[in-house]
């Protein structure tokens, strides 16, 4: 539940341009390797795999070209699906940056907020997270690892906000200023197709965008809130993404 | 050799007989132990059950066991609450069946969850928005009344007896039933109810997802009035089933045309309930929140068939034939008609469970399915097999069917 804002509080999201994403999945690897996803298991896939961030390929029937959504957390509003179910507070949407935090060491892992969200951002650890030979070498520790038996998704990499946070402190800019930051997969798309900051600045871009025609966000109509947003010219996406179409209606190759 | 603990003037069947009977459950209760250790020690992986499926056959049963449970609670409301004395026939049983859905359902949980030993965190830090946190607290509460409950069924055993205190311990206890059974009966009512609201409030989900009436949403009434439709219907199998298997009569025919009588008056009324909700669900609802009715039953196995033999051969039905004075008099109609009466809400929480996650949400998400493992299976008939072992126990050694001894006079 969403608590009173407090000065500085700022309510970041997103804006994904699928006409210029060709789906190269980098955005994914980076989130993967920014927030210390583990490589998936011999026994692993696409349903039971851990993934924040997932690249699904969409097509329609008569369009020659596929388009790329890039899911993950959609970071929904005051009606977050997943922070009213969970039973013991292990998801909370914080009102000073509008991020929905996942608490894994307060997650008993009952999987009720993956039932509940409709976007299937949630991951649950099916198995022990393992990172065989040097690989634990590359883990960041800014992000804490998670255990086996909980649910973990997208933070918008809020441990980059943290750090923003705590430079402009530092800087002695007060609390009074919203920080500025981009997560892992915005600062890695080559294609610069993503964009990312506060959307209740009105002079930022992701502002904008959000607001241009061509933007909606996925299923809109069930009121969630969500604060990703995403672009194109091309209708038959739209229809398929925003929930005109019909659940099921589209190809996807995920 | 046992028959110092069996009650004085009723049979039970030779000893070596009896643990002959036990073997096939109890080795059927091992391996279902086995595979809840191999979930528990190797993790969730062992199970079908993936981020999209993210609930299964567990969960399922579970809901339809507490639910079939639930002629424990409305039967202690009918004896103790509505003063039906006739019900003293079946009490007995019903709070034993009671204990074990309940304690086999809480069991499942803790395999089910992917970190049981931070149960106590529910407790500690509840999330009071939250439908599994009233859930989880309702049971519990629930579990434990039913534990008091069945205590003096326990010590009227005829070795207790002998022990004084224990003689007076149960007397006590009896006196102050009736407060147990009004306190099981208020948490029953909203448990049930949580069930429910657990997937009413789903507004990502709009195949579950019901319109709230006061604070909760359609699906918590509707759980509540099926549960206890069902429950009597459930206590009159049971107890039909044990009869055959013993084979003797265990209560009167008046007592199985009340449960009759009762499971029926309430189905007619939930089966009219669950109508109107699913046309306001179907009309205004669910393509509030921009979805085709249409399309929750164009994937298949779940077409509209489904929905149909849920609120129509499995509901009005049963409940018109529970309901008849006739048919009530024909001991085939009678049980049968309850047994399609459980078979109902076997499939509504069937179809609030597995339905609910298999239907693609978004427009590009693929219609899902899922079959359990074998481990899944193992672990809920160790389940079964644990209620067949704990009811078959009472059954030799309790005095389950006050009304047996009388009618077995009678018989001879």
């Amino acid at each position: 539940m969403e608590r009173e804002k407090t000065e500085g509080a700022a309510r970041y999201g997103m804006v994904v341009d699928l006409d210029r994403c060709n789906g190269c999945g980098t955005c994914s690897v980076a989130c993967a390797v920014e927030n210390n996803v583990p490589p998936a298991g011999e026994r692993a896939n696409a349903r039971n795999g851990i993934s924040w961030l997932r690249v699904q390929r969409v097509e329609a029937a008569g369009e020659a070209r596929a388009a790329f959504v890039p899911m993950l957390c959609q970071q929904c509003g005051d009606k977050t699906p997943c922070a009213s179910v969970c039973p013991q507070n292990a998801v909370e949407l914080d009102p000073g940056s509008g991020i929905v935090a996942q608490v894994p060491v307060r997650c008993l892992g009952c999987r009720y907020c993956m039932a509940a969200c409709p976007y299937h951002a949630r991951s649950f650890n099916w198995w022990d997270p393992e990172w065989p030979g040097r690989l634990a070498e590359t883990l960041n520790p800014e992000v804490s690892t998670r255990t086996r038996g909980v649910v973990e998704k997208c933070s918008f990499c809020s441990h980059r906000l943290q750090a923003a946070r705590a430079a402009l402190a530092a800087a002695g800019k007060g609390a009074a200023l919203a920080a500025e930051y981009v997560p892992a997969c915005v600062e890695a798309c080559p294609a610069g197709a993503i964009s990312f900051g506060n959307l209740d600045d009105p002079g930022s871009d992701v502002a904008r965008l959000a607001q241009a025609p061509g933007s909606f966000r996925l299923l809109e109509r069930l009121g969630t809130g969500s604060k990703v947003y995403y672009h194109t010219e091309r209708e038959w996406v739209r229809r398929l993404a925003d929930g005109r179409a019909a659940a099921g209606d589209g190809r996807n190759h995920g | 050799m046992d028959e110092r603990l069996v009650t004085r003037g009723l049979v039970r069947a030779p000893f070596r007989r009896f643990l002959l009977w036990l073997v096939p459950w109890v080795a059927l209760l091992g391996l279902g132990v086995y595979a809840a250790y191999l979930c528990l020690a190797l993790g969730l992986n062992q199970t079908n059950m993936d981020n999209r499926f993210a609930f299964g056959l567990w969960i399922y049963l579970d809901l339809t066991v507490i639910a079939l449970g639930a002629g424990a609670f409305f039967t202690g409301f009918l004896l103790y609450v509505m003063k039906r004395s006739e019900l003293k026939a079946v009490i007995n049983s019903a709070v034993v069946i009671g204990f074990i859905c309940y304690s086999g359902a809480i069991g499942i949980l803790a395999i089910d969850v992917g970190q049981p030993l931070r149960a106590w965190f529910t407790f500690w830090h509840p999330n009071v928005h939250s439908m599994l946190t009233e859930v989880t607290f309702c049971l519990t509460c629930y579990l434990t009344v039913l534990a008091i409950e069945y205590l003096p069924i326990v010590l009227k055993n005829r070795r207790l007896r002998t022990v004084p205190s224990m003689l007076v311990f149960e007397h006590e206890l009896h006196r102050v039933m009736a407060v147990f059974a009004l306190v099981g009966s208020f948490l029953s009512f909203f448990h049930q109810g949580s069930l429910g609201g657990l997937y009413g409030v789903l507004q990502g989900r709009p195949f579950a997802f019901r319109e709230s009436l006061a604070a909760w949403p359609s699906t918590f009434f509707l759980f509540i009035l099926s549960a206890a439709a069902v429950g009597p219907s459930f206590v009159l199998v049971t107890t039909w089933l044990v009869s055959k298997v013993a084979g003797r009569p265990l209560a009167r025919p008046e007592v199985f045309r009340l449960l009759a009588k009762v499971s029926g008056s309430l189905l007619i009324v939930y089966v009219m309930l669950k109508s109107i909700d699913t046309l306001v669900w179907l009309n205004r609802t669910a393509p509030a929140l921009g979805a085709r009715p249409a399309r929750f039953y164009a994937f298949d196995p779940f077409g509209s068939w489904v929905l149909f033999t849920e609120i129509v051969a499995l509901g009005l039905v049963p409940a018109l034939v529970l309901l008849s004075e006739r048919a009530r008099r024909d001991p085939r109609l009678l049980v049968g008609a309850a047994f399609l009466a459980c078979c109902g809400i076997v499939l509504n929480r069937f179809v609030m469970t597995v339905q609910t996650l298999a239907l693609p949400t978004l427009a590009f998400d693929p219609f899902l399915s899922y079959a359990p493992s074998w481990q899944e299976v193992a672990s809920f008939l160790a389940v079964v097999a644990y209620g067949v072992i704990l009811y078959s126990l009472s059954y030799r050694y309790l005095n389950l069917f006050p009304q047996e001894r009388e009618l077995a006079a009678q018989e001879a």
